[in-house]
């Protein structure tokens, strides 16, 4: 566990204690701002993020989701609540173990880059370094390294001005990356660019944290962002988190009517996989065991017009159409000398967008097979079209 | 009882005589140090033979402002020579420079402060309205009380005078730098010192150079007042041409001080844009 929030609360305003114990009584945000003129960010938020994962906050304005990730490194002082990362609870520690904690551990990105604009690209990324009181030399070659891996190679000499939002955005990457920490604070880092851009750098930073296995905390306002990044996806209202889960579990089992609305208008073929909708075949020719006519009854019972063929490992070998099993039974072949090599197969996390292009001739169901080219389930158009019209039924 | 007035003349007299009595010595050590400062500026620049010196401004001026400046500077610097002036503008910019040198080491950190300290803003602002809205002359007062005649009671002067903007561009340049700047600061972990030296200042110089420019013009128009207490310098050249309401020689001083405020402008302001 890389990260561990407990029970968080930020309250902004003179003596926000009071607001506190108002909040453990149950009483409303309005309530406490209007009695005491407390304004209440984030009300008792709880989660943990594993090392490497990507865990993403989504929310509309006024949230508190940025109040959330400025609390993980005290950016916000916590109201209350513990927050630990590596099992040290960061509420408690003094300032200097925070300034430690903060060049050491974590990079933060920002909505709008914040740049130093009399900086060079290259001293904008070297900043972390600098102030970590690293040499000029090693960490100007850190900083190249950094540039480099982001694709600014050739900019570093140039101010941040000079450079479009996509690049200026890849400099704030850089910079947070430049101390190589093992957290990454990215808040709405990609929501001030344009769409094309930004899903360019969301399959950069994808590509990246193929690389480094960061820990990160990515806060947006966009569901197909959070669905696209998120290893997993905290949605937050009001100052607290409704529901956590994957992008499968948000989109499949909304915990109520606000992710409902929320995740009606997403482009349920590219998050949803072959194995979400697959379903198990009512029967299947196990070679070497299922004779002809054994086949022919199950067809027949399931009033199958063909029938995938696997091996004693539920291995998938092929399948069998009417006449391929009348073939057999004519000229007394066996089941394995005429079965249909060439069936159409999938992997189980292709997503509907891509099935759709690739079954639409089907003589034979769609095989999901694994790694192993083990069977688990077989798909129908139907099923697709299915599951792109079932909005948030549980 | 209405009628009676109000000796507020009296008391500020009393408090003067006061600190003379008591803290004299720190007048003293104050005069001493201005005094030797001044005068090693001026020895240092008038030692330099004049065409030395013009060729010097001008390649700054050249460096910093452009062709235009410089021409400007050679041209000008020539005329102060050939009016017969070079001595007292000499002396006249070792003045502005003490003044506005202990200006800003005065200054600067003030204007951090009050930027950082919203109770030393409070109270510094009325202070800086009083000390920019009271006549120029009246200055002079005090700096002879303390000072006396010379030099540097017509710096001190200066330095009061000059100071003001020098606080309030500084203040406003540190507060104008974006918050999202000094939050990213933080994010990557700065001390109090790095988020000044790092971020505030470097974002704010332009601002603390237009306070610089400022001031040096406000000291350089207060050099002139401050002849009538003998500080020397071209003011005393205006001074004696308005005595004797000898016009040519007001006009050729005048028209020095317009050079050297020109010169000064040009480069400082130039200073704060580049940056």
């Amino acid at each position: 566990m890389k990260i561990k929030v407990d029970n968080l609360v930020k309250i902004f305003g003179r003596n926000p204690e009071r607001g506190l114990s108002m909040l453990e009584q149950g009483i409303g945000k309005e309530e406490i701002l209007n009695k005491h003129k407390l304004t209440v960010g984030v009300a008792g938020v709880s989660f943990a993020v594993d090392q490497g994962e990507i865990f993403v906050v989504m929310g509309l304005s006024g949230s508190g989701k940025s109040t959330l990730i400025r609390c993980l490194n005290r950016l916000h002082e916590p109201t209350g609540g513990t927050i630990e990362i590596d099992g040290n609870d960061v509420t408690t520690m003094t300032m200097p173990e925070m300034r430690a904690l903060r060049r050491e551990k974590m990079g933060m990105v920002f909505q709008n880059f914040a740049l130093y604009p009399n900086r060079t690209i290259l001293d904008n990324v070297a900043f972390g370094l600098e102030v970590r009181g690293i040499s000029r030399d090693e960490r100007h070659k850190k900083a190249q390294e950094t540039i480099e891996a982001v694709g600014l190679k050739g900019y570093e000499q140039q101010y941040p001005a000079q450079l479009s939002g996509g690049m200026q955005q890849r400099v704030g990457l850089a910079r947070a990356l430049a101390s190589d920490p093992d957290i990454l604070l990215m808040d709405e880092p990609f929501s001030a660019l344009d769409p094309l851009i930004r899903k360019d750098m969301q399959d950069e930073l994808l590509k990246l944290q193929g690389q480094m296995n960061k820990t990160i905390i990515f806060i947006t306002h966009d569901l197909d962002e959070a669905l696209s990044l998120g290893d997993r996806i905290a949605i937050m209202k009001d100052g607290v988190v409704v529901q956590v889960g994957t992008a499968e579990e948000i989109l499949n089992k909304p915990e109520d009517d606000y992710v409902v609305k929320f995740t009606e208008n997403v482009d349920r073929s590219r998050i949803l996989t072959a194995e979400y909708v697959m379903q198990k075949p009512l029967a299947t020719a196990r070679l070497g065991r299922d004779g002809v006519n054994t086949v022919l009854r199950k067809m027949e019972r399931h009033g199958l017009s063909t029938i995938l063929a696997v091996d004693s490992a539920d291995k998938l070998v092929g399948g069998f159409l009417p006449d391929d099993i009348g073939k057999a039974q004519k000229e007394q072949l066996k089941l394995e000398d005429v079965v249909t090599k060439d069936v159409p197969t999938t992997h189980p996390e292709t997503t509907l967008h891509d099935l759709l292009e690739t079954s639409s001739d089907a003589t034979f169901p769609l095989a999901v097979v694994d790694d192993n080219g083990v069977l688990k389930g077989i798909i129908v158009r139907s099923f697709i079209i299915a599951a792109l019209t079932r909005r948030g039924e549980v | 009882m209405l009628d009676v007035r109000i000796p507020l003349g009296e008391y500020v007299e009393a408090i003067v005589d006061f600190l003379l009595d008591n803290f004299g010595f720190i007048f003293d050590l104050i005069d001493d140090g201005v005094y030797a400062s001044v005068m090693g500026i001026e020895g240092v620049l008038e030692s330099i033979p004049w065409y030395v010196f013009t060729l010097v401004v001008a390649a700054i001026a050249f460096k910093v402002s452009g062709r235009g400046v410089a021409i400007f500077t050679i041209i000008g610097f020539y005329l102060l020579h050939n009016l017969n002036l070079w001595t007292p503008a000499i002396q006249t910019l070792a003045l502005v420079l003490t003044a506005e040198i202990i200006t800003l080491v005065l200054g600067l950190p003030l204007g951090i402060l009050v930027a950082k300290k919203q109770t030393l803003d409070n109270i510094v602002r009325p202070v800086l309205d009083f000390m920019q809205t009271m006549p120029a002359f009246v200055y002079l007062i005090p700096a002879v009380m303390f000072f006396s005649l010379g030099r540097v009671p017509g710096i001190m002067a200066t330095i009061i005078f000059s100071m003001p903007p020098m606080i309030r561009l500084t203040s406003l340049g540190i507060k104008q730098v974006p918050e999202d700047l000094v939050e990213a600061g933080h994010a990557f972990g700065v001390t109090p010192s790095q988020l000044l030296m790092k971020v505030e200042l470097p974002h704010a110089l332009p601002t603390i150079m237009a306070g610089v420019n400022q001031s040096i013009m406000l000291g350089l128009s207060m050099v002139v007042i401050a002849a009538m207490i003998g500080a020397g310098g071209l003011g005393s050249m205006v001074l004696r041409g308005v005595q004797r309401v000898d016009i040519g020689m007001g006009f050729e001083s005048g028209l020095a001080v317009v050079i050297l405020a020109i010169f000064l402008d040009r480069v400082t302001q130039s200073l704060g844009t580049k940056s």
